[in-house]
């Protein structure tokens, strides 16, 4: 009975959803108030139904009701707790109301936070926002119902991938899935402002917070699916150039496109129609990598067993709103009037110039995920495009962007003196060059690349650094007066350091990583030892471990380096008896900056076990970069600029008419 | 700097970057591709030592075996065809005879496979889609059926 009531509510949602689509679009149109207010109620309503369908269905996981047949597919009374809740978006029917539920919380975000936006807009930016839950509400009735009874129930589910029972992957969908949707926020304006055919400031001001949370959001989400492949599929790799992963990679590109062209629509007035765009590529390419990533014509462990026509739904879904949103920039655009004139060389040319290598980055690694769908399409011959590809695409046209990224804030607003900017960098140039050459001289193994790669890390940190040390004029004043201007420095200011500085970290820990990775393949016997790097490893013995829902093979390795005793590790290869699968389980080592991986492979029939161990230098480095990226982009978010119903304190702008 | 002055640095600079990224993809394109084949294609086709290449199919029944140390044989089939793999290194969880795989790696002068990186299946329901096709071409699998049929195979 419950899990009807929550199928009704989803339906509920869609009807008020359309209402929300319609009446708010006529209202602003008409400059009718209160058929603009419809909006706020609507979309509170909306969050509030498709809110309680979603904990409808958590329930049903967790009360393991297998007589609904989404839980009896995916779930098993004997799976923790953990993975019972996890377990509802580990499936295509449970991931899209998680979709749909982020969209309507947003909607309601903007519903009441939303006072200080001009009326005409929100109603227009909800009209739009309740449009997309219409398609993926509308989407998830027609083809891919997760309240389906199955009869008879059967007494016991048939469980989860094993693959998908991990902490880092429980909550990386939601993650990501808050960053994808986090875009649509971005596209609802961006639409809004096309039809009202004017972007302001306080519209670029709306847009960046949502950017900078989806972008934070898309960032984290990211960083545990990549942390996930390293320790669980156990190749010792961070990143596969997997169109999987490109998918969630594109959408990333230009959210840190617009994020960085919105703070020019909004401090400028200039680059208007660029970042509406922007804003709609954002989106789309969300939508494409919901598509590519749930459709099934990808090989991934997120294709879950696919039903064409939901395919065939899904490219229609995207066609309309890609194909409808450039219709109207293609119609409204040159509408938007720039203002802001500045010379090339500015902090507005930088941003410009981030722009053009950050969408030049994102077109390389789009032809690279598509091409071989594009080809397969037209029955061409079957391929696949490697890291290569990307190694030989993406690296080179990010690097010039990298080697740029600490001049661009240094530079003024319209007209900025370069010289006075790399004067103030020469400290951090010095650092980098000094690391690259200690690289080159020190370590003889060293490619030269490398020690490049890790000069451009330095520069990036210390050009982060550089950057704080300028605004808070540290050593050029005494400290107190430093540290009262760091106190009063904003906090955009202090995230963007961050997010720079962790880019500089990222760098290295993926310099680190493929420059001075160590690799062993061997099969050993009980009590033989090998040697990975400067580590002795030496196969204890092998036992078996129960698990709540499985049992394992474990490995007991002695490690010992230099002679001296580190103690054990315990690799684990997990068989799930309900799903009749198998799972491996890394041991990772770490001291910080680098990790001793190892993993226990299959018996080989002849009385040894296949071991694989690596260490992964700087490898820590990769994820603690992007956290601190990510973290920077919630100092940022804190800013009281953002901050709902603070003060202005910047200038008082016009306030927008009532309508058109 | 006039208007004009700016405009044309700034579509020299786009320009500029286009082309940049243009010339980067065509360059990597040309040898950073990687074709599929069945083992019937490969049988066909005349594949040269050293190209790299991906092989699917399933993994042949009893074909499975462990020869020294870390390097493991199979059979890799499309029910019409097959090619021993040789591959050293841990096999995928959800590696298993019976069940579809690719392999990413280059044929040998003796007619022979050399993988470095297998990929299986991520769940029992799922079939990689290149796999399913090209045994649908060999007329060994239809949609929705749960496992190929090998020749001669009786459905319990």
């Amino acid at each position: 009975m419950i899990a009807e009531l929550g199928h009704f509510s989803l339906v509920l949602a869609l009807a008020v959803a359309c209402v929300q689509m319609v009446v708010p679009m006529i209202g602003a149109h008409r400059g009718d108030v209160a058929m603009m207010a419809v909006a706020q109620k609507a979309a509170l309503a909306q969050f509030a139904l498709v809110g309680f369908a979603f904990v409808v269905l958590v329930n049903a996981f967790i009360t393991s009701d297998f007589s609904v047949s989404l839980v009896a597919e995916n779930s098993h009374s004997t799976k923790p707790l953990i993975y019972k809740i996890s377990g509802v978006w580990a499936n295509h029917e449970g991931s899209m109301v998680l979709w749909v539920l982020i969209l309507s919380l947003y909607g309601a975000l903007v519903a009441l936070f939303g006072g200080n936006l001009p009326n005409v807009l929100r109603a227009r930016v909800l009209a739009v926002q309740a449009s997309i839950g219409v398609a993926f509400i509308g989407f998830i009735l027609i083809t891919s119902n997760p309240f389906l009874r199955v009869v008879p129930p059967p007494f016991e589910g048939r469980g989860l991938n094993p693959l998908l029972q991990d902490p880092g992957l429980a909550f990386h969908p939601p993650f990501l899935y808050a960053g994808y949707v986090g875009l649509s926020m971005a596209f609802s304006f961006a639409i809004a402002a096309l039809i009202e055919g004017r972007v302001d400031a306080s519209w670029a001001r709306w847009v960046r917070p949502w950017t900078l949370g989806a972008w934070t959001a898309l960032t984290i989400g990211i960083a545990m699916g990549s942390w996930w492949a390293y320790y669980t599929l156990g190749w010792g790799g961070f990143w596969f150039w997997d169109p999987v992963e490109n998918a969630s990679l594109m959408p990333w590109i230009v959210a840190t496109a617009l994020l960085h062209s919105a703070i020019v629509a909004e401090k400028r007035g200039a680059l208007k129609s660029w970042t509406v765009l922007l804003a709609i590529f954002a989106f789309s390419l969300s939508l494409i990598g919901t598509f590519l990533v749930r459709s099934g014509v990808l090989n991934s462990v997120h294709a879950f067993a696919s039903d064409p026509l939901r395919g065939v739904v899904i490219l229609g879904i995207i066609s309309f709103f890609i194909g409808g949103a450039l219709a109207l920039y293609g119609w409204r655009a040159p509408k938007l009037k720039a203002e802001g004139l500045f010379a090339p060389m500015s902090r507005e040319g930088a941003l410009i110039v981030n722009n053009l290598l950050l969408t030049a980055a994102g077109a390389a690694v789009f032809i690279g995920t598509l091409y071989p769908l594009f080809l397969d399409a037209l029955n061409g011959p079957k391929i696949t495009v490697g890291a290569p590809f990307f190694n030989m695409t993406f690296v080179p046209i990010m690097v010039p962007l990298m080697i740029l990224v600490p001049l661009g804030p240094l530079l003024g607003w319209k007209r900025a003196d370069l010289v006075a900017a790399l004067e103030r960098l020469m400290g951090a140039g010095a650092l980098a060059v000094f690391v690259c050459l200690a690289i080159m001289g020190f370590i003889s193994e060293a490619p030269w690349l490398a020690a490049l790669g890790m000069g451009l890390a330095t520069w990036l940190v210390a050009g982060a650094f550089s950057e704080l040390a300028a605004r808070i004029s540290l050593f050029s004043s005494p400290l107190s007066v430093s540290l009262r201007k760091a106190r009063h420095l904003p906090r955009a200011q202090w995230g963007m350091a961050f997010a720079h500085g962790g880019l500089g970290v990222l760098v290295a820990g993926v310099v680190g990583m493929t420059a001075w990775q160590q690799e062993l393949v061997t099969a050993l016997k009980v009590g033989e030892s090998a040697m990975v790097g400067q580590y002795e490893l030496t196969l204890e013995k092998v036992g078996m471990r129960e698990g709540p829902n499985f049992e394992a093979l474990v490995g007991v390795i002695g490690v010992k380096k230099d002679g001296k005793d580190l103690g054990f590790m315990l690799p684990e290869k997990r068989r799930f008896p309900v799903e009749r699968q198998e799972k491996t389980e890394a041991a990772i080592r770490t001291n910080g900056f680098a990790d001793l991986y190892v993993v226990i492979g299959e018996d080989n029939g002849q009385g040894g076990y296949t071991i694989r161990a690596y260490v992964n230098s700087f490898a820590p480095w990769i994820w603690g970069g992007a956290i601190i990226m990510a973290f920077g982009g919630l100092v940022s978010l804190t800013d009281r600029r953002y901050r709902v119903g603070a003060p202005s304190r910047a200038r008082v702008r016009a306030q927008p008419q009532a309508a058109e | 700097m006039t208007r004009k002055n700016r405009r044309a640095a700034f579509i020299v600079t786009s320009l500029a970057i286009l082309g940049l990224a243009v010339g980067l993809v065509l360059y990597a394109m040309r040898d950073n591709i990687v074709f599929f084949y069945s083992p019937s294609d490969i049988a066909e086709k005349d594949i040269g030592p050293g190209q790299r290449i991906r092989l699917g199919g399933m993994v042949e029944e009893g074909s499975l075996a462990h020869s020294s140390e870390a390097t493991i044989n199979f059979r890799v089939t499309d029910f019409v065809k097959a090619v021993g793999v040789t591959y050293t290194g841990i096999l995928p969880d959800l590696f298993r005879e019976g069940q579809g795989v690719v392999a990413e790696g280059h044929m040998q002068a003796d007619g022979s496979f050399v993988a470095d990186t297998v990929l299986a299946k991520h769940d029992e329901k799922y079939m990689p889609p290149e796999v399913a096709e090209s045994l649908k071409k060999a007329g060994r699998w239809k949609e929705g059926e749960d496992t190929p049929m090998p020749e001669g195979a009786v459905k319990p």
